[in-house]
């Protein structure tokens, strides 16, 4: 590399020491950003590939965990299976509903229990501690008890390193035992590390399940929980820094680097390999990219790097000694986990995570590393003879699911058909057992669980009712779905749990739910409610009413009532107003709990009565009956939330009510919500705006009432500067506000915010701008009085003039629609605000134009009623200035202002003359930004509409050629807006020249240019009339040269789009022109004629152009052999839109010669038109089904005559359905018979060449042919 | 290979949605099925179209329910059971 040849070694071996290493300052840098929070800095985070695991909250995630436990339980006996079959052969460790039961108690009381005893043995601790100073004798205990664990935890911090402390770290007990000299007994359950637990669990089947309290983490390695999240463990390390060092627990994958790097000996080495979290395992796949990329150059790679000539190969300076020692090589160079590296031992089999993956199987997809967790079994080579059924089993099912997880959807696809088709044969034990933890792992993402729930999906239909035992499991995987953030997941779920509970019955779905319903856990409990929606809305609301009933006057505990009245809100909310026939039974169901003693439950049910009645609005007053009355008493005693929940359900009966009832039960409600506007919680405010919204729209409330007892305290209280602050808080308040102004009139509302206008808080005034826009719109200003006027308009004045932040639209808007209704009364304001904007209009900053120039065109038209002509053509004078406009934005808004005031004042009238104007605007229409484009052209359209007259052609012309550009601008009103501007042109100058113009355009070899082209041809035919343009285009097509006749085919295409019906008139002129395209060897020609019959037959249909139709099919239709993708959609489409305009039969006519074909290829197309014929036009096709002969006397031809007079003799005497069921079929194999008897007589029996089936079409074909149409 | 993906993948939509009904058929389809189709269609057309059973009942002499009910039935097996054909 280095071809310096002069310079002395020193100097050489200084520059390549500078070569190879980085600077000092970039090496601190990087390990600073890798020893603090990676996500944070990673600059590349946003485009990271995100698992559903990272975008949990907190809620989700805790609940996913307590979830995945349920998942290690056995599955659930089949009672009906037990009652139908002998129970033999099902699985005898099911565990049976009464066991789940007895667990879920347990799972209740075991905490209860635990801590009691915790509490009785601190204080015996304390009293022990008093009686008996230390004594390290208390050791020797043997510790088989809780008692002692208890004891021993209490003395911990008394201890000293030198005093042994064995429980503290089971992992080194082992080790220490040695110096102890004391065995380790484990008896206590109190004592298995948790890696012990799952065994545990799965050798006790009833047992009470082992829950994990803080006396039995200890910091094993083997912690469910994710390394990184540092949680309880590193917490208890942290207490016993202080106690000893022998105590300290291995530091496993701590990226914090706390264990000095090269130091391994004095830590304890890893225990076991980590588990792959997704985070460890991006940070694993993001180091070893960055190895792979930094890895040396080796002199190979350098040869084919480098040219060979003028370079040359240097021997290293003799003094130079590359760095061999691993150590500082690694102080050298700090990586992600560097300091690790050491420790780092080789993965188990199973648990892959490094470069030693094995190869991935050509026939499967490619891998990542974390599937090596679920599907490293795969990459175990075995011989097929070595496994067993059912590992062969397995390993398949995984193949397969691998194959949908990771691979390209045509193997996707066919994997999924596979695993659907075999199900029932692969049984749903194999399935769900590999399928559940695979939609459980922590590094699933969107996609992926998309697929396999659509895995589950498809199985339980396949399944049925084999899926009994599975339906926790399939629940406790799927629920979490349901409170997903994403709104397809949801709808997901709730599909899956609807296709279960169908697929499964009733009563195990209530059998396998009912246990959740009493959870200890909250996410277990809501996410269970739902389901049972689900559930109800899958089997009917009916069914489940009984069930309800109980659940929800449960005695023994307020969770069940809680969840199960939970389940009535969610049922509302799922299934909307099919609650109406079931109200009343729902209502009863749930009222009793708004007297609960617990909090909770008294504002579930309000929330579920508050569901109840949006769901049932605005029907079903009477079923509410029995709330009433604890509605309204009960929001005189709550507080808080409950009061929050309780006026909710309030607010969405009152709308229900008569209008007597509701005026009385508003003005009951009234003070406590007055009370309530005070309150500093965003919530209740929230919800206290709209109950005064709900109340004040209903139609018993006054006006009177309003005015005098609910807006002074309301304006007070909300109409305050920190309600602008939050979003839907400001939006609530809008809404409500609108809704009084349409109670109690429009002066009245906006007499009491108009002088906030003035306010200093910018998002206030916004807000009052709005809601004073929202008003006049509604109502307008007929009630608005001279004064109040007065008020109005200078306070949108002074909010216009004080406007500083970005987005002012608002501002701008409802000045400007105040203007507009105001109307003439907004004359003697005028000329204040002229001045304001002509200040506007010269000011520095580009926003402050950007404002004036987009209140002139809103207000144009205001300026012109109040005869402000003079005014307009200043204006118009000054913006014409302003097109020297270097901000694309405030250029765009000029040209708006021009446009409107030149609509206002009209052609004559423009002050910048419109032959001034237009050829500013030329050059603009150069400009690339889409709000200047937009513009310029609807004002050069504009021109071109109304004043064509008053520009030379020549000009036209010109803007013309920029036009063109614009047709393939991105912004569909661009496009638009610049086909109408050529159509406007080219009517006023005359087609002729623009005409020629285009056609000599189609000579260019920028393909963009010429589909611009053909386009503009179009809109000139469509407005200049297609005889102006079809001749020279049909003389165009003359010229030898693919191009101009490909243009000319794509421009006639398009002509016929636009032109519609008016093809009729041309057909006949066209169609030898397109019998030459479709005839021709070129694809793309053929295409594009392709295009033109179809839009000239959609045009033409039903217009009695049939035989030129037909003509052009007859051309289109060999082409369906085509396979060039563009090719054959274009010809799909032709024969689509000549099925529209020649009906469906006649196309199946052209299908059937090749429906039966022998060969798959000519079969293929043919059945596809069918498929489509048969899509769009079924029923159309019954009147042209062709008449066919049984099969059995053709297949006969074949034979002698007497064989086959015997077999149809035979078939006659053994189908009985034949017999007297379909009366043609039999007379038409009698005729044959004889027919057949007659040709073996005349000696005629040859057998034909051609292929009968089609004769027998065609002859078929024929006679229909007339059937249809005599 | 890529080709023919691009090719398929260009109405994979639109094919696969028309194949999820009975009686598109598909390229493989017997003529025996093909024709089973035809004819529940039809029968499917005449029970579903009102006016159409006025008509045949006219013409038939028989009630419009029991010229439904007959129709049904035989939609079971309208071209009688499917051939076999290693019996030729």
């Amino acid at each position: 590399m280095n071809i310096n040849k002069d310079k002395d070694n020193k100097q050489k071996e200084t520059k390549l020491f500078r070569k190879k290493t980085n600077p000092q300052e970039f090496l601190e840098e990087m390990a600073q950003v890798n020893i603090g929070e990676n996500s944070a800095e990673d600059p590349f985070f946003e485009t990271k590939r995100r698992t559903i695991k990272d975008r949990e909250n907190d809620y989700q995630t805790k609940g996913r965990e307590i979830r995945n436990k349920d998942l290690l339980l056995q599955e659930q006996t089949d009672p009906f299976l037990n009652i139908n079959k002998n129970s033999g052969n099902s699985n005898s460790n099911a565990l049976s509903y009464r066991e789940i039961m007895m667990m879920r108690e347990n799972e209740i009381q075991e905490p209860l229990i635990l801590e009691k005893i915790r509490q009785k043995k601190i204080d015996e601790k304390k009293t022990q501690i008093s009686a008996q100073p230390q004594n390290t004798s208390q050791n020797e205990q043997p510790r088989n008890s809780v008692n002692s664990v208890v004891n021993e935890n209490a003395v911990r911090k008394r201890r000293r390193w030198d005093v042994a402390n064995p429980e503290v770290e089971p992992k080194k007990i082992e080790n220490e035992e040695n110096t102890n000299g004391k065995p380790q007994i484990r008896k206590s359950k109190w004592d298995i590390g948790p890696q012990k637990e799952k065994d545990e669990n799965q050798e006790k089947i009833s047992g009470t399940r082992i829950r994990k309290t803080k006396w039995d983490s200890g910091p094993s390695i083997e912690e469910e929980k994710s390394i990184e999240k540092q949680n309880s463990w590193d917490s208890d390390e942290e207490n016993r820094k202080k106690t000893s060092r022998w105590d300290k627990t291995p530091l496993v994958m701590n990226n914090g680097g706390v264990t000095p790097v090269g130091t391994s000996g004095m830590t304890t080495p890893v225990y076991g390999t980590p588990q792959a979290t997704p985070d460890l395992i991006r940070q694993y796949r993001y180091e070893k990219e960055m190895d792979e990329r930094n890895k040396e150059l080796t002199d190979d790679d350098l040869d084919e790097l480098l040219p060979r000539d003028g370079y040359k190969i240097l021997t290293p300076p003799p003094t130079y000694q590359p760095i061999r020692t691993p150590l500082r090589k690694l102080q050298g160079t700090p990586s992600l986990n560097s300091d690790q590296t050491p420790l780092y031992e080789i993965p188990d089999s199973g648990n892959y995570l490094g470069e030693d993956l094995p190869p991935t199987p050509p026939h499967l997809p490619s891998f990542k590393p974390e599937d090596y967790e679920f599907f490293g079994k795969i990459l175990e080579q075995k011989d097929g003879e070595e496994l067993t059924t059912e590992e062969a089993r397995d390993r398949l099912i995984m193949e397969l699911l691998l194959k949908i997880k990771n691979g390209a959807p045509p193997v996707r696809r066919r994997a999924l058909r596979l695993i659907t088709e075999q199900a029932r044969e692969f049984g749903p034990d194999a399935l769900f057992n590999q399928i559940l933890p695979l939609l459980m792992s922590s590094s699933l993402e969107d996609q992926e669980r998309h697929l396999l729930v659509k895995v589950i999906d498809r199985i339980l239909y396949k399944l049925d009712d084999l899926v009994r035992p599975y339906v926790h499991k399939i629940l406790v995987v799927i629920e979490p779905l349901l409170i997903d953030e994403d709104y397809y997941a949801r709808i997901e779920g709730r599909e899956i749990i609807s296709n279960l509970s169908k697929a499964a019955g009733f009563s195990t779905m209530i059998s396998t739910m009912r246990p959740d319903i009493d959870h200890i856990n909250e996410y277990v409990r809501n996410t269970t409610a739902r389901a049972f929606a689900v559930v109800a809305s899958a089997l009917g609301i009916n069914s489940l009413l009984p069930f309800l009933k109980a659940v929800c006057r449960s005695k023994k505990s307020w969770q069940a009532k809680h969840t199960g009245i939970k389940i009535v809100q969610q049922i509302a909310i799922l299934m909307g107003c099919a609650v109406l026939p079931h109200l009343k039974s729902l209502v009863n169901i749930v009222f009793r709990g708004l007297s609960d003693s617990q909090q909770k439950v008294r504002t579930i049910t309000a929330l579920a009565i508050s569901a109840l009645a949006e769901a049932s609005a605005p029907y079903g007053i009477e079923s509410f009956d029995p709330v009433l009355k604890p509605l309204w008493l009960g929001i005189r005693e709550q507080r808080g939330k409950g009061l929050a929940a309780y006026l909710k359900s309030i607010g969405y009966i009152i709308p229900l009510m008569e209008p007597e009832h509701a005026a009385y039960y508003t003005k009951e409600v009234m003070p406590i919500l007055i009370r309530e506007f005070q309150t500093t919680d965003d919530e209740m405010k929230k919800i206290v705006l709209k109950v005064v919204k709900q109340c004040v729209g209903t139609e018993g409330v006054t006006a009177l009432y309003v005015k005098e007892e609910i807006n002074p305290a309301f304006f007070n209280f909300f109409w305050i500067r920190r309600m602008a602050l939050d979003r839907r808080n400001r939006k609530q308040l809008i809404e409500t506000t609108t809704e009084i102004a349409s109670k109690v009139g429009s002066s009245e509302v906006i007499r009491r915010v108009v002088f906030h206008l003035k306010d200093e808080n910018e998002p206030f005034r916004k807000m009052v701008m709005e809601v004073i826009y929202k008003i006049l719109i509604d109502l307008g200003a007929t009630d608005v009085d001279i004064r109040l006027e007065e008020q109005l308009v200078d306070g949108c004045l002074t909010a216009f003039q004080e406007q500083m932040s970005d987005d002012g639209r608002i501002i701008v808007q409802g000045f400007s629609e105040v203007l507009k209704i105001l109307g003439t009364r907004s004359k003697p304001y005028l000329p204040t605000i002229n001045g304001t904007i002509s200040w506007k209009l010269t000011n520095k900053s580009p926003k402050v134009r950007q404002q004036g120039a987009d209140l002139i065109a809103n207000i144009a038209e205001v300026q012109k009623q109040c005869d402000e002509q003079k005014s307009l053509r200043h204006f118009g004078g000054l913006l014409y200035e302003h097109l020297g406009e270097e901000y694309p934005e405030v250029l765009g808004s000029i040209l708006k202002g021009l446009k409107s005031i030149l609509v206002s004042l009209g052609m004559e009238e423009m002050n910048p003359s419109v032959s001034d104007l237009l050829p500013r605007l030329t050059p603009i229409l150069r400009n690339r930004h889409e709000k200047v484009q937009e513009n310029c052209i609807n004002l050069v359209g504009r021109i071109a509409d109304l004043g064509s007259t008053h520009v030379s052609s020549r000009e036209w012309m010109r803007v013309c050629f920029e036009l063109l550009e614009m047709l393939k601008a991105h912004k569909k009103s661009i496009r638009k807006a610049t086909v109408n501007t050529f159509g406007y042109i080219s009517k006023a100058i005359g087609p002729h020249d623009v005409l020629l113009a285009l056609l000599n355009n189609l000579k260019v070899q920028d393909r963009q240019n010429r589909v611009c082209t053909t386009i503009a041809i179009a809109i000139v035919s469509e407005t200049c009339g297609p005889f102006t343009t079809i001749p020279a285009l049909m003389n165009e097509y003359r010229i030898p040269q693919l191009n101009v006749q490909n243009g000319v085919l794509k421009a006639l295409s398009f002509m016929f789009e636009y032109i519609g019906e008016m093809s009729k008139d041309y057909i006949y002129v066209v169609t030898p022109l397109l019998e030459d395209a479709l005839s021709d060897r070129d694809l793309v020609h053929r295409q594009l004629a392709c295009n033109a019959v179809k839009n000239l037959a959609l045009g033409s249909f039903g217009l009695g152009c049939e035989d030129a139709l037909i003509h052009l099919l007859n051309y289109v239709w060999p082409n369906i052999f085509e396979t060039s993708p563009h090719v054959i959609n274009a010809v799909y489409e032709a024969i689509e839109a000549l099925r529209v305009a020649l009906g469906s039969v006649r196309i199946m006519y052209y299908v059937l010669q090749g429906l039966f074909h022998p060969a798959r290829k000519v079969r293929a197309p043919f059945w596809r038109v069918y498929k489509m014929l048969y899509f769009y036009d079924q029923e159309a096709l019954l009147a042209g089904y062709p008449r066919i002969i049984d099969d059995v006397w053709l297949d006969s031809r074949l034979l002698s005559g007497v064989e086959c007079n015997a077999i149809v003799q035979s078939k006659r005497n053994l189908d009985p359905n034949l017999e007297g069921k379909n009366p043609t079929n039999q007379n038409q194999i009698q005729n044959q018979i004889q027919n057949q008897n007659q040709n073996q007589f005349e000696n005629e029996n040859q057998f034909e060449n051609e292929n009968v089936f089609d004769k027998v079409v065609r002859n078929n074909y024929l006679r229909n042919e007339l059937e249809y149409f005599i | 290979m890529a080709e023919e993906e691009r090719r398929l993948s260009l109405n994979i939509q639109q094919e696969h949605i028309i194949s999820k009904y009975v009686g598109t058929g598909n390229t493989d389809m017997s003529k025996h099925d093909w024709l089973v189709n035809q004819h529940r269609d039809t029968y499917a057309s005449y029970i579903g179209n009102p006016s159409m059973l006025y008509f045949i009942s006219i013409v038939e002499n028989e009630p419009i329910a029991k010229l439904k009910y007959n129709f049904l039935q035989k939609m079971v097996q309208p071209c009688g059971p499917p051939p076999s054909h290693k019996q030729f």
